[in-house]
């Protein structure tokens, strides 16, 4: 038998995510690992939204923070079990997402970035207004873990394989929703919505489903984050989250379903060593100075390697070469 | 320290002892005082979109930067954690100077590094980067002085003005008044300087405006240099009223844009009129409604504009109502 590069490589992927645990050891790690898989899930379906639709969105961090206060509401405070609160709370940011997008979609380029980024402000501030609700900006403790049946997730160990069983998961649809004929015409879309339509692509439709289906990523990842850590509070889910996935989505090229494992593992292990290292160089400092490196980052990316990172990086070597050739 | 539990300057003056008209009158005036400063931020978007086409999310960061500069040239400031002081102390005119000239070097080297290099990337690159600066500028900010709310001194002292049974502080008059001189400063600029004509070349033509050998290129910069000077005026003249943090910009930008897309996008006179009922409305509404949701008026406004009408309050922005504008 034989295999192709592509299936060995996934091969790989999957041989290296399920011995991770066992090599990194300590369960802070795999507590980390655990937040790239989620990171990973919310990058896709921005991915998905950015780098096929062509559409921005600078709010995608609130419908993270729907699924995971959601999933806290229905387990903590309804009382339902988790495993329901989770699938509940996933359907349901899907769902707002769709709701959300028809008003939304009506806009485009810049209108559309300020909605969103909109969006996500009046999200912060109901998270931190209505208190009674959801624990204002203390946050919400006291969120059970994911139990099916008998079977807790209760350690770091079994929610990282959870989390990458869900994140695999995620990453086979997207690659098969851009594979096939909604795929394409996404790509079209992008290229260019009038002649999109034309071709009798019904543009806003496949960008509501895509949107809902990003939306709905997003409700996954924060229900699992919430039942992950068990306490959520509004910094989680706020404009600059928000930001940081558009970072992850850049890096790893918007129109890369597998750069968004890139994008997130770079962008989380980058902000943990800069938060190690500024700790040392300056000390006393608190708050997110990691953000001066994701920014440039971003204004790099954009500027001069706009199909991300690896793609974009390996062209401008490409470039250097023949360059040097000739 | 959270500068949110100081910005209810806008309801400070409020008593209840007040009638209800003098409450609308106080949160009148601490709306067109708020409203200025949008004003002046949207007058700063629409200058670098009508020269180069580009909504410039890092507005906002040239009203902290400026504030912060003037500030740290006016009084003795900690920086970086405390490892660095500087006591330059240098009087308050100066400072508000070295303010407004340190935002323009910003707007200047965020010009030549980050916009012209992808003046040919597509419209979601653009808007990408530009929030990519603004995130980097706030980070710089936060290293350097960290998380604590600074302020600079009234401009002038003295004991504040009645007007209508509502306050009007003495930094209130000069906020209102610079924006003012701004706004027909801008318009004198515009209308009567070569500079300023070839500005409006550029925004209406560019083609043409590099036949008649007009550089367009220096005229993108020169519109991020003045956007960046009129941000900088407008964090400063507010630094004595509200507190000055480093994560404010990104709130002004916004709310700025608000404005700017209630004006009508293109129009500076629109920009300003926008600027200013956004004030108000949230003034307003934070005294009436919710303070805790003052932030989410703003975006209220937008949708609104944005989903009934998008040409704005004022007529959109067609060649006809560029000139009117001078624009």
């Amino acid at each position: 038998m034989k295999f192709s590069f592509g299936q060995l490589a996934v091969v790989g992927l999957v041989a290296v995510i399920a011995a991770a645990p066992a090599i990194v050891g300590n369960n802070y790690q795999v507590f980390i690992l655990t937040l790239i898989g989620l990171y990973t899930m919310l990058t896709v379906g921005l991915s998905l939204v950015m780098g096929y639709a062509g559409q921005v969105s600078l709010g995608h961090a609130t419908f993270y923070g729907v699924g995971a206060y959601a999933t806290a509401l229905l387990s903590a405070r309804a009382g339902w079990p988790s495993w329901a609160a989770l699938i509940v709370a996933t359907a349901l940011t899907g769902l707002m997402g769709f709701v959300i997008g028809v008003p939304i979609f009506r806009l485009r380029g810049h209108y559309l970035a300020m909605a969103t980024l909109g969006l996500n402000v009046i999200f912060s501030l109901i998270l931190k207004n209505e208190a009674g609700i959801t624990g204002g900006p203390s946050g919400f403790t006291g969120i059970p873990p994911l139990a099916v049946g008998r079977f807790v997730f209760d350690s770091d160990v079994r929610m990282y394989y959870l989390v990458w069983t869900m994140v695999l998961g995620s990453l086979w649809l997207s690659l098969n929703i851009v594979n096939s004929r909604v795929g394409r015409a996404l790509r079209a879309i992008h290229a260019s919505e009038v002649a999109a339509e034309t071709l009798g692509v019904d543009a806003n439709a496949y960008k509501l489903r895509v949107f809902a289906l990003a939306a709905g990523f997003a409700g996954l990842a924060g229900g699992l984050y919430a039942q992950a850590v068990h306490f959520i509070s509004p910094s989680s889910f706020d404009i600059l989250v928000s930001v940081e996935l558009v970072t992850m989505t850049a890096i790893g090229g918007l129109a890369s379903v597998w750069g968004s494992v890139f994008g997130a593992a770079t962008v989380v292990f980058l902000g943990q060593f800069i938060r190690d290292k500024m700790a040392l160089v300056l000390a006393g400092a608190s708050g997110e100075q990691e953000i001066i490196v994701f920014g440039l980052l971003l204004v790099i990316i954009m500027v001069f390697l706009p199909e991300g990172l690896t793609a974009g990086g390996l062209k401008l070597i490409r470039r250097w070469r023949m360059a040097d050739g000739r | 320290m959270n500068y949110e539990v100081f910005i209810p300057h806008n309801s400070s003056f409020i008593n209840s002892t007040m009638s209800f008209t003098d409450q609308l009158a106080q949160y009148l005036i601490s709306g067109i005082t708020q409203g200025s400063i949008y004003a002046l931020i949207a007058l700063g978007f629409v200058t670098i979109y009508n020269v180069t086409g580009i909504i410039n999310f890092s507005q906002g960061e040239f009203a902290v930067i400026g504030a912060f500069i003037a500030i740290t040239a006016a009084q003795k400031v900690l920086l970086f954690q405390g490892q660095v002081t500087v006591g330059l102390e240098w009087p308050l005119p100066v400072a508000i100077l070295a303010g407004v000239a340190g935002a323009v070097l910003v707007g200047v080297l965020l010009y030549r590094l980050g916009i012209q290099p992808a003046r040919h990337a597509s419209p979601l690159s653009q808007i990408v980067a530009t929030i990519g600066a603004s995130i980097a500028l706030r980070g710089l900010v936060l290293l350097a002085w960290g998380t604590d709310p600074y302020r600079l001194p009234p401009f002038t002292a003295g004991k504040p003005l009645k007007l209508l049974g509502a306050v009007l502080t003495r930094q209130g008059v000069w906020v209102m008044g610079l924006a003012a001189v701004a706004v027909v400063g801008l318009y004198l600029f515009f209308q009567y300087t070569l500079i300023g004509k070839a500005l409006r070349a550029s925004s209406a033509n560019p083609g043409a405006a590099r036949l008649m050998g007009i550089n367009t290129r220096r005229m993108g910069l020169i519109a991020f240099a003045l956007s960046a000077g009129l941000g900088a005026l407008g964090g400063i003249v507010i630094a004595p009223v509200t507190f000055m943090t480093y994560d404010r910009g990104l709130m002004l930008a916004l709310k700025g844009f608000v404005a700017m897309i209630m004006g009508g996008l293109t129009n500076p006179f629109g920009a300003v009129v926008g600027g200013l009922t956004l004030g108000i409305v949230e003034s307003l509404a934070a005294g009436l409604i919710s303070s805790g949701y003052k932030d989410a008026f703003a975006f209220a406004v937008l949708f609104l504009v944005l989903l009934v009408r998008l040409g704005g309050l004022i007529k959109r922005g067609s060649g006809e109502a560029l000139e009117r504008a001078g624009l």
